[in-house]
């Protein structure tokens, strides 16, 4: 049972972390390339945190009454709080430098900022 | 004990961040390999957590907090460079 949820858990994490990269080598330009690295792999990291506080708090009330898996499981939450609080602002902080560098978006039909940079 | 399922994983996430470095070898512009380099921090601390769950240790995971927090600033200052100084 709790095996199949860890599972399944671990399976959308990881095939939202692979279609990340598949989507980093597939799409035309910059902006698409962050658009599908940014939202893939904050979300596949999501559900790969949620599997492991999930196996953490089994651990911890059906295995062994040790602290260490409490550690391991709140220390998982500190990683994703950080990454869901620091990723989108890292990607808007790369997108704008891209475009004020001068990059054009690829086969734009229209394009707000042409001529304002 | 070494839990399976997490090494695994472990195994899958790296296969993706190999996929991400070949953006950063072969990527046309600067921007491009930025990218490709942010994908990779994301991944890497993906694998630490799953490193840290499948060998039962809490250090790895608190490798990935500090990991996790620089690279943002790593990205930060290189962002901040290419749109042309400390603006």
């Amino acid at each position: 049972m709790i095996e199949w949820i860890i599972g399944i858990f671990l399976a959308i994490g990881v095939f939202f972390n692979l279609l990340a990269s598949v989507g980093i080598l597939r799409f035309p330009d910059v902006y698409t390339r962050i658009h599908a690295a940014t939202k893939c792999t904050t979300f596949g990291t999501i559900f790969i945190v949620l599997a492991t506080v999930t196996y953490s708090v089994y651990s911890y009330y059906w295995i062994q009454k040790d602290p260490a898996w409490i550690t391991i499981g709140i220390h998982s939450a500190l990683v994703v709080i950080f990454l869901v609080l620091t990723n989108p602002v890292g990607a808007h902080a790369i997108g704008r430098a891209a475009r004020k560098s001068g990059i054009a978006p690829y086969g734009a039909v229209i394009d707000e900022l042409e001529g304002k940079l | 004990m070494i839990a399976p399922e997490f090494f695994y994983a472990a195994v899958i996430v790296m296969i993706g961040a190999f996929l991400a470095l070949l953006r950063v070898f072969f990527g046309p512009s600067v921007p491009d390999r930025v990218v490709g380099v942010d994908t990779l921090n994301t991944l890497i601390v993906a694998g630490m957590v799953l490193l840290g769950a499948a060998y039962d240790r809490t250090i790895y995971i608190d490798i990935a907090i500090v990991y996790a927090l620089l690279s943002y600033v790593g990205t930060l200052a290189i962002a901040k460079y290419l749109q042309g100084g400390l603006r």
